[in-house]
């Protein structure tokens, strides 16, 4: 990508306190997400501190940092999973095509902006009955059968399991379970899919499935991926954000937070100076 | 130097035998031992247990073989005995029971493990509690002078009234029956449901639900079809134990279920149960063959609660083991 | 939004509810039955119900001394045989068992614990009553000893198995013996689980009725020694429901109170002993 210029229009948002080194998106990409001066609290412990960033359309976004900086917190806001958690509190503005994803029906807005967990979940059901939950609850416009498939199929799994639709998912390995939880996620078509360590609990040949899969997901959905794994993140994302004790300390395009990060602190950390 | 070492005097008796246990090593064999026979007791007086069920209720078991379960005719004096009314009685009740207590006991499980904030869901646990401790014979005394005047009073001429063209809800209405003793025994089972389904459902991974809501599915959708059918074993198994208990019932059964042998299509005709019968006619009982015609009841309750009680513990452990393994291949 | 998201978020609010209407009936249930006691109970009791006998059948008057004194006497003896055989066997199973003879005594304790309290009566019968061939407050209390055995046993075994590695390793290197270790570190350790265990025991055999129907059976008057047939107040209770008199039937109630007043105290005090101590799992 090209170095940072100065935007001309969109979006891009004053540094925090202690940033110095945002890099600017380039101008006329499309926002699926916007996160606007986003706190986050629990109870009186505050874990978020003025996030803003914008989440691209069709592209891979992904948040990085050491443990406890914040990244799954701010990853589970896009869907609002923070509210399952009794003290967990919210400030700031999150945007889902220009609407406050905070003011709509939580339900709805689920089945909108879909979550693949750090450990797969597949339900105690069969691995059609997986994939299909979501089409049975929300409605489906094609067949169900035929929604399964498509979806079975872009998780990349449609071949390994045709044949045992009505086996119990767990049966599958590890990394076919969570490509399966992420056929589930995919059935109800979201517009965004959020991915929260996905492959730390798999072996590497499944990660690098998964990190495939993902590369070309893109052209269905628009894709946050949370990482510990720096060099999964420099594999497949288009973005990139630099989370440290719940600060955004620097947000780019890939290659470049990689290369020529802006930050020191960004340095030190890809760098493995510390994790 | 002297041959015989026996005359050595500060040496403890016969010293050459006791050189490998110290004296610290006795003091454990001992206790091993004397716990191992309490612990022992416990396996023999089981063992006792079956067997006295056993023999003492030969006489009937060769007398009447199968037959004993089949026929309805409980006359002492003629010596028949049939265990037929009381298995009926036994079995209606439990059902009865079930019918009541396992949408309740369920339902609150679930506002407990779900919905309620930890410190409700734990005050309330703890009076669930309480009720499973009120024995069997204050739930009988609540029954013979409130529940069997609410029967006999409203609830079985309403029942009469409104469902009445059912066989279930015709005859005299007496106050005391097989509704009246499922209604007592479910009051007496809703704790069991209650406790063992509450932590079954808090034990079921969290993100289970995660996954369901992150898919768009409402609290109760989330709740009923994912987390309840992950806990089904352990909730299952409640109710074999909850089941267990009714058939095992005594007291509160005998004082309201009308103490007659019959079989009857209807919940307001007064009948018997295993347990009451034991319970009303042992000391009774003239003649070995009719006290070993009570024994067998009591071997055929035994055997009956052995089994449910066998299967609520495997498919509780089953279920909570699914829960910390994710039920991985 | 959609009608059909509309009709299921209708749904979920309604189950919802109906949920917390589930739990508000079942603890309800608990709250009317304490209130009928207590009311009908409360207005029952007097100096009388404590120190008279039972008075002639159909007269008034009389009371249950000997059903309270018979019942404090046939816990004492089950509090004989089942505290022992819980406390040591379950000393057995946590510190010197192996794996097979474990399961063995495990699975009969909970095999002995699911058993209907009336066919443990049958057990005591045949094993007391018949060979001495009367009714005694022996049989009665071996009876309902049967029944405090598992649960002593069980959660006596649960919380020494839960006093730390570090304390029993401590106590070893010093040079203790096994048995010293149990008897001056793990017991002291657990005892607030296993007196909490004791007391939980006593409640529930306390209220037991079935099994005495046929071993300590019952008695109008004071039962002198261990080998008469003694009253009991579970079984009182019973007998005077049951009964065409309205006097007995006020005193049923009376009874009904002190025996599930007892019970509740004992199993309140159980679990606030538990609760004040040092972390030890749940019964």
């Amino acid at each position: 990508m090209h170095a940072s210029v100065r935007p001309a229009v969109s979006v891009n948002i004053p540094p925090t306190v202690t940033n110095t080194a945002t890099r600017e998106m380039p101008a006329a990409l499309s926002l699926r997400m916007t996160v606007s001066k986003v706190n986050f609290f629990y109870g009186t412990k505050q874990t978020l501190f003025d996030i803003n960033l914008g989440v691209a359309t069709n592209k891979v976004t992904s948040l990085i940092g050491p443990s406890g900086c914040g990244k799954s917190t701010l990853l589970r806001t896009f869907n609002r999973m923070h509210e399952t958690v009794r003290n967990a509190r919210l400030e700031g503005e999150i945007l889902l095509d220009g609407q406050n994803i905070l003011a709509q029906d939580v339900t709805a807005l689920r089945r909108r902006v879909g979550m693949v967990f750090q450990r797969p979940n597949p339900f105690p059901k069969s691995i059609f009955e997986n994939v299909a939950y979501g089409l049975k609850i929300n409605g489906s416009k094609l067949p169900i059968a035929e929604a399964v498939e498509k979806s079975l199929r872009h998780a990349a799994l449609w071949d390994e399991v045709k044949d045992h639709l009505h086996k119990s998912a767990y049966e599958l390995s590890g990394g076919q379970q969570q490509r399966l939880c992420i056929a589930r996620a995919l059935a109800v078509e979201p517009e965004v899919l959020l991915l929260d360590e996905p492959c730390s609990a798999l072996d590497p040949i499944s990660t690098a499935k998964i990190e495939e899969l993902l590369v070309q997901l893109k052209d269905l959905c628009t894709i946050a991926i949370v990482t510990h794994n720096m060099q999964q993140a420099a594999r497949v994302s288009d973005f990139t954000a630099f989370l440290l004790l719940g600060q955004l300390i620097e947000f780019s395009p890939t290659p470049q937070l990689f290369t020529t990060p802006g930050d020191p602190r960004t340095e030190a950390y890809i760098t493995g100076r510390f994790g | 130097m002297a041959t015989s070492t026996t005359t050595v005097p500060s040496a403890g008796p016969a010293a050459g035998s006791r050189s490998f246990l110290s004296r610290l090593r006795d003091g454990d064999e001992i206790a091993r031992l004397i716990t191992f026979l309490f612990a022992a007791s416990v396996v023999l007086v089981t063992l006792l247990l079956v067997l006295e069920l056993w023999q003492g209720s030969v006489l009937p078991r060769h007398k009447f073989g199968f037959n004993f379960f089949r026929t309805s005719v409980w006359d002492p004096i003629f010596e028949q005995f049939g265990a037929l009314p009381f298995i009926y009685g036994t079995l209606v009740t439990a059902g009865v029971a079930l019918v009541i207590a396992v949408p309740l006991g369920i339902g609150a499980a679930i506002f407990l493990a779900e919905l309620a904030p930890v410190r409700v869901s734990d005050t309330l646990e703890f009076f669930i509690d309480l009720l499973a401790a009120v024995p069997s014979v204050i739930y009988g005394l609540l029954g013979v002078f409130i529940v069997v005047p609410l029967m006999r009073v409203y609830i079985q001429p309403t029942l009469k009234h409104t469902l009445g063209f059912l066989p279930l809800f015709q005859g005299p209405a007496y106050g005391v029956g097989f509704l009246t003793a499922g209604i007592v025994l479910a009051i007496m089972v809703i704790p069991y449901i209650i406790s063992v389904s509450r932590e079954v459902l808090l034990s079921v991974p969290r993100d289970q639900r995660e996954a369901a809501l992150s898919l768009g599915s409402t609290r109760w959708e989330s709740t009923w079809k994912v987390v309840v059918p992950f806990a089904r074993g352990g909730i299952m198994g409640s109710i074999f134990l909850a089941l267990a208990r009714a058939l095992g019932e005594t007291m509160a059964v005998t004082m309201v279920i009308g103490n007659t042998p019959t079989i009857s299509a209807s919940l307001f005709s007064p009948g018997y149960s295993i347990a009451a019968v034991i319970a009303n006619e042992f000391t009774e009982a003239t003649g070995d063959l009719y006290l070993q015609s009570l024994i067998e009841l009591g071997l055929v309750l035994f055997i009956l609660t052995f089994i449910l009680n066998g299967l609520a513990r495997l498919l509780i452990v089953a279920t909570s083991q699914k829960g910390a393994g994710m039920g991985h291949a | 939004m959609s009608p059909r998201l509309r009709w299921r978020k209708f749904v979920s609010g309604f189950m919802l509810t109906m949920t917390g209407v589930c739990a508000a009936v079942s603890v309800a249930v608990l709250f009317f039955i304490l209130g009928y006691l207590v009311y009908h109970g409360g207005t029952s009791i007097s100096w009388n119900f404590f120190t008279k006998l039972p008075a002639p059948v159909g007269e008034t008057g009389g009371g249950m001394a000997n059903a309270i004194v018979g019942s404090a006497k046939l816990l004492l003896l089950a509090s004989l045989v089942g505290v022992p055989i819980g406390f040591f066997g379950a000393i057995y199973l946590a510190e010197f068992s192996g794996g097979t003879t474990a399961f063995v005594v495990r699975y009969a304790a909970d095999l002995l614990n699911g058993v209907p309290s009336i066919v443990i009566g049958i057990f005591a019968y045949s094993l007391v009553v018949l060979p001495f061939k009367h009714f005694s407050t022996l049989a009665g209390g071996f009876a309902i000893g049967l029944m405090m055995i598992p649960i002593t046993l069980r959660s006596t075994e649960e919380f020494l198995r839960a006093v730390p590695r570090a304390l029993r390793e401590g106590a070893m290197a010093l040079g203790a013996s096994k048995w010293k270790t149990i008897s001056t570190v793990i017991v002291p350790a657990a005892y607030r689980g296993i007196l909490t265990a004791v007391l939980l025991a006593f409640a529930r055999v306390a209220g037991e009725t079935a099994p005495l129907l046929f071993t300590a059976f019952g008695n109008r008057f004071w039962s002198p020694g261990w080998n008469q047939p003694t009253a009991s107040l579970p079984v009182m209770i019973f007998t005077y429901a049951v009964a065409p008199y309205d006097d007995w039937h006020r005193q049923a109630w009376a009874a009904g109170l002190v025996l599930l007043g007892l019970i509740l105290v004992l199993n309140i005090v159980a679990r606030a002993i538990l609760s004040r101590g040092i972390a030890v799992p749940r019964a």
